[in-house]
């Protein structure tokens, strides 16, 4: 499979604290990659930094083997990355149709002339995204609020809306920022059914930050784990799971014999703590 | 009647301007208080172009809406690009408000301070409501066309904006650029019907009545800031029996609006959406 997206000693700095430390990983074509890491690892940093809304300090960004460092966010956009964020962020007063619509008519061509004029070819324009987004509505199964306002929407379908708009422009790399932040199990498992259809049907590459173990371990690989900014491991799931290091790094680990117990060590111990974290 | 129309005929040319602000206000969601320095050069621009150059006058209108668009680039690239925040931004614009006035008083072709008296006036009320009307269609077209689109999600939400493909600086300009064409319209058909302009008439103060006209008709809508605005210049107007109680009056309907619809008398709606409501309401009952 050949690299879609590769980090190259990829570091960020804010001040004095380095949020991402030399991270070299790729994103092969047609995967669901994963990243996990304790809190504070530098995972929505990476986001960042793919996205264009931070400059890296060092190191390179290669999206089909050329650079995009430097590039603005809109620009990236338009190469085929997009993102969702941890804290959901919708064009709130606006109908889920419109939100949909907004990257769609983004990447349509139509010039001012003829959109302040409303000639039959932005008519036309208009009525073909109009039907795109509905079908994109469709696809997360959340068409019967396309007239609705974002805000209106239970959490996990503005969840749903907010990759709908995603998708719609149109992308090769999708990131995902915590897909399942505040979902209980069940939704969580739906979330990974949805993650896995959007894979196959949108024919997009995934890269996914989630706490919920399980949905990491179900739909990713490989998997990559970042601690403290930089790469601690990369593998596939069964592998990254068994890692002593990545043990480390999520449960702490006594150094040497103290008073108290040990924290629990081995696989098993490690899946039950995690898969509970949240 | 000659007076009735008068105050109907100031109150449309000043319903154009109040829509182009809205354009950058209501719908980019950038606060500025300097855009009556924009109806000021589409004033001066046309007025000069009829009264030393003897344009005609639909030229001279068409030409001073185009100089605003184009001093409007001269403020709006340097600070849209530093992405100044809407609360800074608006004090930048300020500040070139009143440069602006400054350099009108200073210059020779604008007869300083005293201003340009004895404009042709031109204007009438069947040519202002026609423009009033092509404005307000340009404006609903702008917004439903991709470049509106932007502009709303970039009001919305910045960085989810720019995830949607949204450049911020080529947007916001754009938007600050079309509301500086509409206020350079309103300015010369201003010009064109007083028949006399002078640089206090584009100050601050004009600035912050186009601001509050958008405001307290609701961000987010055409209908609403051109009704407000048809209201603050109507209602003093008929209130001149008051004698100086009118100032009040016009204070306290302002101080009324916000404390009992802080979103704006339409905020966020339009005319026609009320009625639709109403229909399926009572269509389901």
């Amino acid at each position: 499979m050949a690299h879609l997206l590769e980090m190259e000693n990829l570091t960020k700095d804010f001040g004095g604290i380095r949020a991402v430390d030399s991270l070299t990983c790729c994103v092969d074509e047609g995967s669901i990659t994963g990243i996990i890491g304790p809190n504070g690892a530098g995972k929505t940093t990476v986001f960042n930094l793919i996205t264009g809304v931070y400059r890296p300090t060092t190191g390179a960004i290669l999206l089909e083997g050329a650079s995009i460092v430097g590039d603005r966010p809109d620009v990236i956009v338009g190469k085929g990355v997009t993102r969702t964020f941890q804290n959901i962020r919708l064009f709130n007063r606006q109908t889920c149709l419109e939100n949909v619509m907004t990257p769609l008519l983004q990447r349509t061509p139509c010039s001012l002339f003829s959109a302040l004029l409303r000639t039959p070819h932005a008519r036309r324009v208009d009525r073909t995204v109009r039907a795109k987004a509905m079908s994109l509505l469709v696809a997360m199964g959340i068409e019967s609020y396309a007239d609705a306002k974002a805000s209106t929407l239970p959490y996990g379908l503005q969840r749903k809306l907010e990759i709908a708009r995603a998708l719609a422009a149109e992308p090769k790399l999708l990131l995902l920022d915590e897909p399942a932040a505040g979902m209980n199990p069940e939704e969580t498992r739906s979330l990974a059914d949805l993650i896995a259809r959007v894979h196959a049907d949108f024919n997009v590459s995934i890269l996914l930050i989630e706490h919920h173990m399980d949905l990491v371990m179900n739909i990713c690989s490989p998997v990559i784990v970042m601690n403290f900014g930089a790469l601690l491991a990369v593998g596939r799931p069964d592998e990254v799971r068994a890692d002593e290091r990545v043990i480390g790094a999520y449960l702490g680990r006594k150094k040497r014999d103290g008073n108290k117990a040990a924290a629990p060590e081995g696989a098993e111990g490690e899946d039950r703590h995690a898969g509970a974290r949240r | 009647m000659d007076y009735i129309l008068s105050v109907v005929t100031l109150a449309a040319i000043n319903m154009i301007a109040v829509l182009g602000l809205s354009i950058f206000t209501g719908f980019t969601g950038l606060f500025s208080f300097g855009h009556a320095a924009f109806v000021g050069v589409g004033a001066y621009a046309s007025a000069i172009l009829t009264y030393y150059y003897y344009v005609p006058f639909f030229i001279a209108l068409v030409a001073g809406a185009f100089a605003a668009a184009a001093v409007s680039l001269i403020i709006g690239v340097p600070t849209l690009r530093a992405k100044l925040r809407s609360d800074y931004f608006a004090i930048a614009i300020l500040g070139f408000g009143e440069a602006f006035r400054v350099i009108l008083e200073n210059l020779e072709i604008t007869n300083g301070a005293r201003g340009l008296p004895g404009i042709d006036s031109f204007t009438t009320l069947p040519i202002v409501l026609v423009a009033l009307a092509f404005s307000v269609w340009i404006t609903r077209n702008f917004l439903k066309s991709r470049y509106g689109v932007a502009c709303i999600a970039i009001r919305e939400d910045p960085v989810a904006a720019e995830m949607s493909g949204v450049g911020l600086f080529r947007t916001r300009l754009l938007s600050l650029v079309l509301s500086a064409f509409l206020c350079g319209l309103s300015g010369g058909l201003m010009a064109h019907f007083l028949s006399f302009i002078q640089p206090v008439m584009f100050t601050l103060v004009q600035s912050t009545q186009l601001l509050a006209a958008v405001i307290a008709g609701g961000m987010g809508s055409i209908t609403g800031p051109l009704f407000a605005s048809f209201l603050f210049i109507v209602l003093p107007e008929a209130l001149r029996v008051a004698n100086m109680w009118r100032l009040v009056a016009y204070g306290l309907m302002l101080v009324l609006i916000m404390i009992y619809r802080p979103q704006g008398i339409m905020g966020y709606q339009e005319l026609p959406d009320l009625f639709r409501r109403k229909i399926s309401r009572s269509g389901t009952k």
